[in-house]
Formats: structure tokens, C-alpha cells, sequence
């Protein structure tokens, strides 16, 4: 049997180099911090219109990823969409009466939801609702509502 | 009429017949498997033919693809002034498809073939029979740890090629076309997802690797023992080893991505 030392090597080394480059792949061109934000509180919002928000969409405040989308469910009672939001733990001091609202980045980019602060003393906590939401803004219903207005004025 | 129907029925039954043979040899194959691991300097020895022989080719292919994939988007999203998603369309091209892709197919013309003309010629000079004769299954001893060598150095093969690819297409988008640096890396980290994108391209190469190393193995195992016999085999492995690559390729896709 060849079993001659050279050959380990490279094989070791071939081995090396595969490990080498999945890490890379995962470390550098992925976002692997999709592994640490999962510790982090849930809170829920109700929406009208989510418009094309989707789970893992990030939520910021003030333009900076706090949390992500966790979960899009739907109320059948009041026919709203129901957005639970998962909130990086070290955001611990958001006041419960923030506003929530759904924008777009971008004209055609991806949406997100954005978290305004309120002035209310107590923070969110796991468990929370959201009370102040705005809904997404849906261009085809804006360019209706623009293309009804101009047809009255007429 | 009927002696058509009859040529057409022969192929129908042949095409099946091996297929059914090529189970039943995968069968027996995996059986030997566990027999390998408290000598898995068998499979050591395969793995420096199969995948650091490979290597050179894979290597040089995945720079070339990524420079050129840089080259070729840029001029398409400089008009949109989108030359930053330049990482992320590289990155999402090489880990979800060409890394898989390109490296079967490679990994067929370089590995598979070798594969299939060394088991072939081994048929050919009856060195398989000899083997019964001493009543060790070359199934077993032969054929198993050159089929575990293949399946566990595709993804290995398929990860170079996409990380040297995005290598590639960061020093041309960076280097050459003056992409800024940051937007580079940092959009590509957005928007490839560990899981959706480059877990499914490591399930795709093992999945390309353990079909391709079948095909070899078996093309060689089955080949006809005569000079052209073994030619034809390897000719085979090469050509359907690549076409179902390419087949599967497409119906993965549909299954991860659709």
C-alpha cells in the first residue's frame, strides 16, 4: 500500500485548504452574524399593510440595524398583519411608545421597518406591543390616489 | 416494422438493465464502506489522486471565472450606476452555481475519467478477477475507497473554486476597475445568506460529487474489458457524468432557489 509520507502531506494540505476556503466563504463573503442576533426579545406590532416586508428584514433606528423581522403572521379578527420583531438584547432602552413604519430603501430597494423613539419612560420588553404603526407605502395605491385627484380637479 | 419495434425494445430493456445494475453496484459499494474507516489510509491515498491532482485546475479555473465574472458585470452595472453590487453578483454566481457547476464538470473531466480508465484497465488485465480469486471483493477493496475519496473531496474542490473565484473578482473590481473597496465586501456580506446560499452550494458539490464519482466508478467497473471497451467507458463518464451535472444542477436549483 502506498502510504508514503508526501502524499499525507498533500493531502493534509489539500484538506487544509478546502476548510480554508468554506471558511472564508462563510466568514467573509456571508453574513454570519445571522448566528448572534438570534438572542435578542421579541416584540409585536400589528400593521394594515406590510406591503413586501419579509422575515429576516432588518429593523432600524435611527439607520442602524437593532433587530430583524421574526416572524409575519395574520390576524383574522381585525385583518391585520402581524409582525413580530426580535430586538438585539444590548437594545435594551427603547420607549415603549415608539413608532414603528414600514419603508422602502430606496425607490425599488428592499423594505424595512423603522423604529422611531418615543418619550414614555418605560422600555420595550419581550412581550411588548407596538401601538403606533404605519403601514408600507404601496406605489400603486399612491399613483391611484394621484391619477383620482387629478381627475377631479378637472 | 418489427425488427425496429424489437431494436427499440432491446435498447429500452439494455438502458434499464444497466441502470439497475448501476443500483445494485451502488448498493454493494456503500456496503464497504464502514469496513474503510479503520483503514482509511486507502482512502488517503485515493484522495491525493482524485482531489490534489485536481487541485491545480480547479484553482486556476476559479480565478479566471471570478476575474471575468467581474469583468463582464462590470460593464453591465456601471450603466445603472450599480457597480457596488459588483461583490454580491460575483459572490451569489460563484457559491450558488458556477463553484457547484463548474467544478463538476471539471471534476469529471479530470478526476472521473482518470477514475473510470484506472478501474477499466484494472478489468482489462483481470487484476478484478485475480482479486476474487483471493477472495477479497474488489468492490470493497478497490472501488469503495476511490467512491468515498470522490464524494468527500468535491465540496472541498467546489469551496476553492468559489472562494479563489471571489478572490479573483475582488482584485479586478477592486484593483482594476477601481470598485470601492468597502461597498465591495460589504454589500456581498448583506445580501449572501450562510444557510440559503452557501450551505445549498456545499449540498449541490456533494451531491455532483457522489453522482460524477458514480458514473466513473461504475463506467469503469462495467466498462467492456478490451482496449476500446475502456476507451468508450471513459468517454462516458466524462459526457454523462457533465450532463448530469447540468440536469441536476437544474432541478436543485428549482428545489433550493424556486
Amino acid at each position: 500500500m502506498m502510504h508514503s509520507r508526501s502524499v499525507q502531506i498533500w493531502v493534509g494540505l489539500f484538506v487544509v485548504a478546502g476548510m480554508a476556503a468554506l471558511l472564508m466563504l462563510s466568514m467573509k463573503v456571508s453574513n454570519i452574524s445571522a448566528f448572534t442576533e438570534s438572542e435578542g426579545f421579541e416584540v409585536t406590532g400589528y400593521f394594515e399593510n406590510i406591503g413586501g416586508l419579509k422575515v429576516r428584514s432588518p429593523v432600524t433606528m435611527a439607520g442602524v440595524v437593532v433587530g430583524r423581522v421574526a416572524n409575519i403572521g395574520f390576524d383574522k379578527d381585525s385583518y391585520e398583519a402581524v409582525v413580530t420583531l426580535n430586538i438585539q438584547n444590548e437594545y435594551d432602552n427603547i420607549p415603549v411608545d415608539s413608532s414603528a413604519s414600514i419603508f422602502t430603501a430606496g425607490l425599488l430597494g428592499e423594505q424595512y421597518i423603522g423604529l422611531e423613539a418615543g418619550g414614555a419612560e418605560e422600555v420595550l420588553k419581550a412581550g411588548s406591543e407596538l401601538e403606533l404603526t404605519q403601514s408600507a407605502i404601496v406605489l400603486e395605491q399612491i399613483i391611484g390616489q394621484f391619477l383620482v385627484s387629478q381627475a377631479d380637479k378637472e | 416494422m418489427l425488427d425496429q419495434l424489437q431494436k427499440l425494445g432491446a435498447t429500452a430493456l439494455g438502458v434499464a438493465e444497466r441502470l439497475g445494475r448501476g443500483h445494485l453496484f451502488l448498493w454493494h459499494v456503500l456496503g464497504g464502506f464502514p469496513a474503510l474507516l479503520p483503514r482509511f489510509g486507502m482512502v488517503i491515498t485515493q484522495l491525493f489522486s482524485v482531489g490534489v491532482l485536481s487541485l491545480l485546475i480547479i484553482a486556476v479555473s476559479g480565478l479566471f471565472v471570478g476575474m471575468v465574472l467581474a469583468l463582464q458585470g462590470y460593464n453591465t452595472l456601471v450603466d445603472f450606476g450599480a457597480t457596488e453590487s459588483l461583490g454580491v453578483m460575483v459572490a451569489l454566481a460563484l457559491v450558488r452555481e458556477l463553484g457547484p457547476v463548474v467544478g463538476g464538470l471539471l471534476f469529471a473531466g479530470r478526476a472521473g475519467s482518470a477514475l473510470t480508465a484506472e478501474i477499466g484497465l484494472m478489468k482489462a488485465t483481470e487484476q478484478l478477477s485475480a482479486m476474487e480469486m483471493m477472495a477479497v471483493d474488489p468492490l470493497h477493496r478497490v472501488v469503495a475507497p476511490r467512491f468515498m475519496a470522490g464524494i468527500l473531496a468535491m465540496p472541498l474542490l467546489a469551496a476553492i473554486f468559489s472562494a479563489l473565484g471571489v478572490i479573483g473578482g475582488y482584485f479586478v473590481a477592486v484593483g482594476l476597475l477601481g470598485v470601492d473597496e468597502g461597498a465591495f465586501w460589504s454589500q456581498m456580506q448583506a445580501k449572501v445568506d450562510l444557510y440559503e446560499d452557501i450551505l445549498n452550494g456545499v449540498i449541490k458539490s456533494i451531491v455532483f460529487g457522489f453522482v460524477v464519482t458514480w458514473i466513473a466508478v461504475f463506467e469503469g467497473y462495467d466498462a467492456v474489458p478490451t482496449s476500446e471497451g475502456v476507451s468508450r467507458a471513459t468517454t462516458n463518464t466524462v459526457v454523462h457524468g457533465s450532463l448530469a451535472v447540468l440536469g441536476l444542477d437544474f432541478i436543485l436549483t428549482a428545489l433550493m432557489f424556486g
